[in-house]
């Protein structure tokens, strides 16, 4: 491999840098597994960082290996994205089974983060829909779900088992490359958590307005859909962030404003619109390196998820959240089910919260009150977003921690899959 | 992108090449037939897997070596027993340091061969059937390279500037014909190329340059330089007279 040295990189919060080694290469055979693997590095955090050490960049590995029209069966290099496969296939009648909020993370990726989409409550997570994993060991090795503990640590495990080369991936039959979207206003948090629960849709999230505070607490819009086709999108252009914007710009006042239009865009009495797969699923993809409007110092997404029964508490964690008036635009809420694969994946039955802040003093004191709200409920942090937790409390929220670190120690004995990740949670030391 | 019309065979070749890669894959989701030329089967093999699966409506891996014209024939004759418009696109060219063709000029036959004699010996072959279709486009890659020597490579550059030469002749002699010559020339690339060469001036992506010429082939636009900036730097480093050119290593 042909090593660029000494590169600085971050991952999409751009609040945590890293400089080291990076290989690009443009085929399997010249893999070795002399670093952690990493693609568009869209995890927030340090998943994807290896400061001091090498890191070995997989989207140029992102052929597509073989595709079966009659069973949706998909075998793809790793280096490829959800995106791509959505674009490719969604005109043939295929999507993957789940895609999450971007369409740049990579296969890759998605399986060492066991990402979740809109249709986690019916669908389950992205392993869950994987056949067949190739990883690069000191040799090549192929594993399935049959193969047990280094499946099950592979799944959502962080890329420390071997380096994720080669999928096969169950796509799943969709109408067209289109989707039918119903929009409600959610007044408050009960109602929507209400609609959430009560949403018959293949795919359902909810947008909330971190900033409403008193009887608008909670409020937001819930978004339902499902693939159509033969319908026309209303087109809407490409976008890019040329630059770091100026602090300011996410100021309170300023979000207040906007989450307050953004809420009332949608009629009192609902609506429904026609988009395109990609809009739908990757609606902030149209506008490149959006990253940059938090500013060179870049920011933290907050993602929790707490048990059905917790919702009070996550009612309180939104209240502490809200009445900061350190939140961005960007805030999710959705109902989650069972479905995970790993024994580090993050879903858990329940009710999963997500808010980007800033990356300011205030907002990392405020995040670490949230963390801890969060263990008090029983409920877990997402590590494809985190920054700023603690080994302790990660392994306390997933309880099948131990497993996961001995099948990695087997996996990968000298340690060289590490991350900054692991090293600053301890995760490779089984309790 | 460029032709509604799918009933199109793209012979590629060099199809292992980055930037060929990246455009078998454009040309592949339009559903074109895509014949795919170059020298590593196992290669080629898994770009027409991969280009099956994004629509082409055939995909075939063939044998070429630039230095081996006994390998031409076979290639047009399958392109020609294809229905509707083929199209061709030469992506084969290779690279060796300046210095290691200093020290071992039996390199500058090969290079040559590779960028130029070689391609334009196939593609005045391929002419005939062109000329009897009466439609149809050839994308020919040259260089930035090719529009001035340079010391640090020129023999590469004069090996682009002579296909270049052609390229516009060949224009001249089929375009009124009906078929379409373009003559791309792109600066540096992220490609397996340019890996390990550091950072370049104004570099671009194998994907960039691919939807650069789809613009170009829809425009019937006869050059094309990628990233566009190349157009004024090229312009103005090929105005510089000789007796200053020759003192200077840009």
């Amino acid at each position: 491999m042909i090593w660029a040295k000494d590169q600085t990189y971050s991952g999409w919060g751009r609040a945590l840098r890293a400089k080291g080694d990076i290989a690009t290469p443009d085929a399997v055979e010249k893999l070795s597994n002399v670093g952690p693997a990493i693609g568009n590095r869209r995890s927030y955090g340090d998943a994807p960082l290896n400061s001091g050490g090498k890191a070995i960049d997989m989207t140029k590995l992102d052929r597509i290996i073989a595709f079966d029209r009659e069973t949706g069966l998909l075998t793809v290099q790793s280096g490829i994205t959800l995106g791509e496969l959505t674009r490719v296939f969604a005109p043939q009648g295929w999507m993957p089974a789940v895609v999450p909020g971007t369409g740049f993370a990579t296969v890759g990726g998605a399986i060492a983060m066991d990402v979740h989409g809109k249709n986690h409550h019916l669908a389950g997570s992205f392993c869950q829909h994987v056949t067949a994993i190739t990883l690069i060991q000191d040799k090549p090795r192929k594993i399935t779900p049959k193969t047990g503990a280094l499946w099950l640590a592979t799944c959502g495990g962080l890329g420390q088992t071997g380096l994720i080369a080669q999928a096969t991936l169950q796509l799943v039959r969709t109408r067209g490359d289109m989707m039918l979207v119903t929009e409600q206003r959610a007044s408050d948090w009960d109602e929507h958590l209400h609609l959430l629960d009560n949403s018959q849709a293949p795919y359902t999230v909810g947008w909330i307005d971190a900033t409403a505070t008193g009887e608008d607490l909670g409020r937001g819009i819930v978004e339902e859909g499902e693939t159509c086709k033969g319908l026309r999108p209303t087109a809407r252009g490409t976008k890019k962030v040329p630059f770091n914007a100026p602090h300011w710009a996410l100021s309170s006042a300023i979000v207040k404003l906007f989450n307050a239009a953004y809420y009332r865009r949608v009629p009192k009495t609902g609506r429904t619109v026609v988009r395109t797969v990609q809009d739908f699923f990757f609606p902030l993809d149209k506008i490149h390196d959006w990253n940059k409007l938090y500013g060179k110092r870049g920011f933290h997404q907050f993602q929790c998820v707490v048990p059905l029964d917790q919702s009070e508490a996550l009612r309180t964690i939104m209240q502490t959240i809200a009445t900061s008036g350190l939140a961005s635009p960007l805030a999710v809420l959705k109902r989650m089910g069972e479905g995970r694969e790993g024994y580090l994946s993050f879903p858990m039955e329940g009710y999963t919260l997500a808010v980007d802040f800033p990356n300011r003093p205030a907002a990392r004191a405020l995040i670490k009150r949230l963390e801890a709200a969060t263990l008090n409920a029983g409920g877990r942090l997402y590590l494809a977003k985190d920054a700023l937790s603690t080994g302790p409390a990660i392994k306390s929220m997933y309880p099948d921690h131990s497993n996961w670190a001995r099948a990695v120690a087997k996996a990968d004995p000298d340690g060289q899959l590490q991350t900054d990740m692991t090293r600053r949670l301890d995760l490779r030391t089984p309790q | 992108m460029t032709d509604t019309n799918t009933n199109q065979t793209w012979i590629i070749l060099g199809a292992s090449s980055t930037i060929a890669k990246a455009f078998t894959r454009s040309v592949a989701e339009q559903g074109a037939h895509v014949i795919l030329a170059g020298r590593r089967m196992d290669d080629l093999k898994a770009t027409a897997d991969d280009a099956t699966a994004r629509g082409a409506r055939d995909a075939t891996p063939v044998i070429f070596d630039a230095r081996v014209a006994d390998t031409f024939q076979a290639i047009i004759d399958l392109a020609s027993a294809q229905t509707g418009t083929i199209n061709c696109a030469v992506f084969v060219g290779s690279m060796p340091a300046q210095e290691t063709i200093d020290a071992d000029p039996t390199l500058v036959d090969g290079t040559i061969a590779d960028s130029f004699t070689g391609p334009a010996r196939f593609l005045q072959m391929l002419a005939p059937v062109l000329i009897e279709r009466g439609t149809g486009s050839v994308v020919g890659v040259g260089s930035v390279a090719g529009d001035r020597g340079r010391v640090g490579n020129y023999v590469y550059g004069a090996a682009k500037a002579g296909f270049a030469t052609y390229l516009s002749g060949l224009r001249n002699a089929l375009g009124r014909h009906g078929v379409h010559i373009l003559t791309v020339k792109p600066g540096p690339v992220d490609t397996a190329m340019t890996q390990g060469l550091g950072k370049q001036p104004f570099m671009t992506t194998a994907d960039a340059v691919v939807q650069d010429i789809h613009k170009a082939l829809s425009k019937k636009r006869n050059t094309l330089y990628t990233k566009w900036i190349w157009w004024p730097v090229m312009t103005i480093i090929k105005l510089i007279p000789e007796p200053i050119f020759k003192k200077m290593s840009i």
